[in-house]
């Protein structure tokens, strides 16, 4: 975007530039090497974000395996899998977004935007409904829990803990939960793109914030692909 | 004979004259819209001193507490209060922001020759997140605030206090967002924005230093803020995570905690050590002994800092096995320190020394910290650890080097650059007399709880009527606590009256190396008016005071009195 | 002088000589170090003092240099590590036949059961020369059992054991801290640590005993029904608990743990978490049906039907361990 107080876009030394230019960079290439390092950085945050969420997971999974192969038992993972798919072909669409952007097809790229938000809201359509089945099974931890008799797979005869099953429930939701979180923001950044994609602004010179935002779309994806084996799959067997 | 790529200093005029980033624009909304790093970095200033003033106040509090061993002062839910507040408001919204959000941000373009770092309005929006989250946290204190302790260990957080831990937690998560936001643009900057001609060899180490932070404050801060978002989220939902009536581990909040709050310690003292650095070249007018090794050194801090955050927990309840591996980092980490106190001793050697103010901060930090670190080593000895962790010994070392070595840098470096910052020199007299102040009450304050410490005085105790015994030695320390204060308070007043009374600084008051110096005192809001080349190596002093230039370092500057 | 102006606290354990040895080595050590240092600045400072006409010396560095003084330091510090590794282990290492006191922290007061029965309000009475081991729990959220005198402090843990031990070594009073905040009262969270010479501490402990308190436990085992499943022949619905404690045994899952205190109190609280291999899955849990204390008593007292077995017993109970048996990391 170019700098709003930059009135005439010429730099200190008298010669005209890309209005897309912000005027501390000495050149285009620079400004978007800069906001591609920047995001990759930023993720790198965002993956120790989750990454202690990963930890406490990891740890309670341990020491509670059991009850929580009998907790993932009880989540849906065909909805699940669906969701996967769902994440997975969003990100076809970004890729095919940023291309659309780079090659000065505006419409594609409106497309793709477009698409991609749609099979965002999607994914969280069929998580609300997910969240929707477990309030109604009483396995929002709280003090509604309930957890009674639930066999461990594989082990006949032996039930789950009601408390070790709440762990895997209360990481399950904050997991999930953070992660619907980022799949939002996403979303509110990709309508962003939308409307400035079809405002013309993308050009193949300057479209770095279609790059940057589907690197983004792309984290909270691959986050998905750690979430959905962890909490869907545990000791699942054909 | 000028350097290359020297800019001729202009004759001093008058500050008024010249347009710079002070006076381009005037008006509030020019100041609270600003994207100019040298702007944003004063609202910083501004920002942290006050909540420095406000975490001292508590300290004043505690100290006046601790003068009688019968908890007399205030009652014991308000000193519980009171030391949380003072070490969440220290910690969160002063140590952690000061030099980075503050000097960092003036000065890391500047040194690197770039016209603003790699995103104005980032730099902007993390000011405000540290605005909001200190709001946030002075609400909470005005309306009951927390007593947890700053460290806010499960389960008394999260299931056993009525105070409200949601809100401080809130305001701290919006400032780590504040701290990683720096972070990401300085390292950004660092990489994409060198002047051509600036390799990373010839960086100065005041940037390796704020790389180093920026790296720990990228991949540190978010820990803690998951951790903060599951003590939230227990005691809103009573999710179970860290109860043990739920099956939930609470030693699994403190790995998580001191997996950020270890490496937090390095984010304030990593800065302060690259500003000593620069002032330590300069007034001893020659390069740094061992620049690679400094500098590998920052990089080497980081990284281990990162590995040995379970010190903290050595009576906690882990294992033997877990212990004697965090030990044995603890002592790899303190390695690369050491090495860092050597090469700035070395630099002396052989040099030229000037006793500024800004000197004698970097002497102080030399060995106020060189005390701290060393007082480390204690800690890190499992079988001492067991006797003096969670007593006054951990309480003098990590104010050793907390306000002995990164507060002592940061007012070392206030001095240093506030002619560049403000345009005018401080007083050279007072400055000396107050950086004695500090050094002088700081030892007085802080020595004696090694003692009270190691004889068992636990930390966190506001009435200690038991063991009147430790009185004698409280009472040293809150003497101490009032000289402090009052070294403390000078630089506030004299800072602000030369604003108005100061004499004009000429662009490169000190003589020193660095590109900041070669643009005028104050900078023009794009910093400098021809882009820089650099073809020399960092602390050229050589140059700088070559015959045929008058050697002494403080040309052209008669010295405010 | 040292009395009037004490560096540290009085001696009154075994392992305080070890600890305090350890300080004054690195009080020398850092204090060498620290004159050095001080030295080397104040002589460059006054010795290299800016003169006119006389240029400062560049000098780039010395790889040399570099590497003695991380070397040495770095040698210095292993030293270091090794001398408080080894004091550290004698510090989490309680004797084998150490006689037992139960600890159980609550905000604030400390409540402590010896074994022979009687029970103490912040106070712990103990003799000169006896191997004392503390086992404790805290009713609501961390504290820590910290005796200067003994140079010793462990975290009290909500949901599980922890262990220290001392041998006192001096007849006095001690104090006793709580080392882990707390909450509003944790600085009124202090005791006393009472030793006694043996003749003495004999005529305490007659004074008003309940009995041990494994006998408090057989009650409480019999008066729950646990002997009902539990037999001590091989009908029982539940497994022989006779000589179970500190043995290895073989959980359902195929795993094997050793059942120290920590096991016990979860099978207590927490049965189908580990249950044991060849037994359904039956017994109802006690948690919130026994207090602390009683946990404590039946712990007791089924270590009592065991044989005391040196080595096994005490690698159970030395560390502190979560309750799933295996080390905490």
């Amino acid at each position: 975007m170019p700098d709003s107080s930059a009135a005439v876009p010429v730099d200190v030394h008298g010669e005209a530039h890309n209005p897309a230019l912000l005027h501390h960079f000495a050149e285009p290439q620079q400004q978007r090497d800069s906001a591609s390092l920047g995001m990759w950085v930023f993720l790198a945050t965002e993956v120790m974000f989750f990454g202690g969420l990963f930890c406490a997971y990891l740890v309670y999974r341990r020491w509670y395996f059991g009850d929580f192969a009998a907790a993932s038992k009880s989540i849906d993972a065909t909805l699940g899998a669906t969701n996967t798919a769902v994440l997975i072909c969003s990100s076809l669409t970004v890729v095919l977004a940023v291309w659309a952007a780079q090659t000065a097809r505006r419409t594609l790229l409106i497309t793709m935007l477009a698409i991609t938000m749609l099979l965002g809201l999607a994914f969280l359509g069929i998580k609300g409904i997910e969240y929707k089945d477990k309030f109604e099974e009483h396995h929002v931890p709280g003090a509604s829990f309930s957890f009674d008799n639930v066999p461990i797979p594989g082990h006949p005869g032996q039930f789950a803990n009601p408390r070790h099953a709440q762990m895997f429930f209360s990481l399950y939701f904050v997991m999930t939960g953070l992660h619907a979180l980022h799949m939002i923001i996403g979303l509110g950044i990709f309508l962003w793109l939308l409307i400035m994609a079809w405002k013309g602004r993308f050009t193949p010179e300057w479209h770095t914030p279609v790059e940057i935002g589907g690197l983004y779309w792309h984290f909270v994806d691959i986050v998905w692909i750690y979430l959905f084996p962890l909490l869907y799959l545990i000791d699942r067997h054909p | 004979m000028s350097m290359p790529g020297a800019i001729p200093q202009p004759p001093i005029p008058q500050a008024a004259e010249r347009e710079n980033y002070l006076n381009t624009k005037y008006g509030v909304w020019s100041w609270l819209l600003t994207t100019d790093h040298k702007r944003i970095a004063l609202l910083y200033l501004l920002s942290i001193t006050f909540f420095f003033f406000i975490g001292g106040f508590f300290a004043l509090l505690i100290r006046l507490e601790l003068l009688t061993p019968a908890g007399d002062l205030v009652q014991a839910d308000t000193y519980n209060k009171i030391f949380t507040m003072h070490g969440m408001v220290m910690v969160f919204f002063f140590l952690i922001p000061s030099i980075p959000a503050v000097l960092g941000n003036f000065l890391v373009p500047l040194m690197i020759g770039a016209k603003d770092l790699a995103f104005p309005r980032i730099n902007l929006l993390s000011w405000y997140l540290y605005i909001i989250g200190g709001v946030m946290m002075l609400h909470c204190m005005l309306t009951g605030g927390v007593d947890t302790g700053w460290t806010f260990y499960a389960p008394f957080s999260t299931a056993f206090t009525n105070t409200k831990i949601v809100e401080a937690g809130l305001a701290i998560f919006v400032a780590g967002f504040s701290s990683i936001l720096t972070g990401l643009n300085f390292v950004v900057t660092i990489h994409r924005m060198r002047a051509p001609g600036l390799t990373w060899s010839r960086l100065p180490l005041f940037i390796w230093a704020h790389y180093a932070t920026s790296i720990i404050q990228l991949l540190g801060t978010p820990v803690i803020a998951v951790t903060i978002v599951l003590v939230a989220a227990e005691r809103a939902l009573h999710l179970g995570i860290f109860d043990p009536k739920l099956g939930g581990d609470p030693l699994l909040f403190q790995h998580l905690f001191w997996f950020y709050s270890h490496p937090a310690v390095y984010i304030m003292i990593l800065p302060s050590m690259g500003v000593v650095t620069e002032i330590i070249a300069c007034f001893s007018r020659k390069r740094i002994f061992g620049y690679s090794f400094v500098a590998f050194s920052s990089i080497a801090i980081a990284v281990f800092g990162f590995l040995v955050w379970a010190h903290h927990m050595f009576v906690a309840g882990i294992s033997v096995y877990a212990a004697l591996v965090f030990s044995f980092l603890s002592y790899a980490v303190a390695v690369p320190s050491a090495i860092k106190v050597f090469n700035w001793t070395a630099t002396l050697y052989k040099g030229s020394i000037h006793y500024d103010a800004p000197m004698l901060y970097a002497f102080g930090f030399l060995g106020l910290f060189t005390i701290g670190g060393l007082t480390g080593l204690f800690l890190a000895a499992l079988g001492i650890n067991v006797h003096v962790t969670d007593t006054y010994f951990v309480v003098a070392h990590f104010h050793y080097i907390m306000v002995g070595g990164a507060l002592m840098g940061y007012l070392g470096g206030m001095h240093f650059w506030w002619p560049k910052i403000s345009g005018r020199l401080y007083p050279e007299g007072w400055a000396r007399l107050a950086a004695l102040i500090v050094f002088i009450g700081f030892n007085l304050t802080f020595f004696p709880q090694f003692i009270l410490g190691y004889m068992g005085m636990p930390r966190r105790y506001y009435d200690y009527s038991h063991m009147p015994e430790f009185q004698v030695l409280n009472v040293l320390s809150t003497a101490g606590a009032t000289v402090l204060g009052i070294g403390y308070l000078l630089p506030m007043l004299y800072f602000l009256w030369s604003m108005r009374y100061g004499k004009p600084a000429p662009d490169n008051p000190w003589n020193a190396a660095g590109l900041e110096w070669k643009t005028a005192s104050p900078p023009p809001t794009f910093n400098f008016d021809e882009d820089p080349l650099v073809t020399w190596e960092a602390y050229n002093y050589e140059e700088l005071d070559s015959p045929d230039k008058d050697a002494p370092h403080k040309q052209e500057v008669p010295v405010a009195r | 002088m040292l009395n009037n102006f004490p560096l540290w606290p009085e001696q009154a354990s075994t392992l305080a000589g070890h600890v305090d040895a350890l300080y004054i080595f690195l009080l020398i050590v850092t204090g060498m170090m620290t004159l050095l240092i001080f030295a080397c600045l104040i002589f460059f400072a006054a010795r290299f003092r800016h003169r006119p006409g006389v240029p400062a010396e560049q000098i780039e560095g010395s790889t040399a240099l570099e590497i003695t003084w991380s070397t040495i330091p770095f040698l210095v510090f292993m030293v270091i590590f090794a001398w408080g590794a080894s004091v550290y282990f004698k510090e989490r290492t309680p004797p084998t036949d150490s006689t037992e006191v139960y600890v159980v922290a609550k905000q604030w007061m400390w409540k402590l059961e010896h074994a022979e029965g009687q029970r103490e309000i912040n106070e712990l009475h103990v003799p000169v020369g006896r191997d004392v081991k503390l086992i404790m729990t805290s009713q609501d959220v961390i504290h820590s059992f910290f005796v200067p005198a003994f140079r010793i402090k462990q975290d009290v843990l909500p949901g599980r054991y922890t262990v220290e031990w001392f041998r006192a070594t001096k007849p006095g009073v001690y104090h006793l801290f709580c080392a882990e905040y707390c909450g509003t009262q944790h600085s009124g969270m202090v005791g006393d640590i009472v030793v006694q010479e043996p003749a003495q501490y004999e005529a305490w402990m007659n004074g008003g005993s309940t009995g041990p308190l494994s006998a408090s436990g057989e009650k409480i085992f019999a008066e729950l029904g646990c002997s009902t499943c539990h037999r001590t022949d091989a009908q029982g619905r539940g497994p022989n608990l006779q000589g179970v404690f500190g043995k290895p045994v073989q959980l359902e899952d195929g795993r094997t743990v050793t059942a120290d205190e920590n096991y016990l109190r979860e099978c207590i609280l927490d049965p189908g978490a580990k249950r044991l291999k060849g037994f359904q899955p039956i017994m109802p849990t006690f948690q919130g049906l026994v207090s602390e204390e009683q946990v404590n008593a039946l712990v007791a007292y089924i270590k009592s039907i065991s044989p005391a077995k040196p080595g096994e017993a005490v690698k159970a109970s030395a560390a502190a361990t979560q309750p799933n048996g295996s080390q905490v990391q």
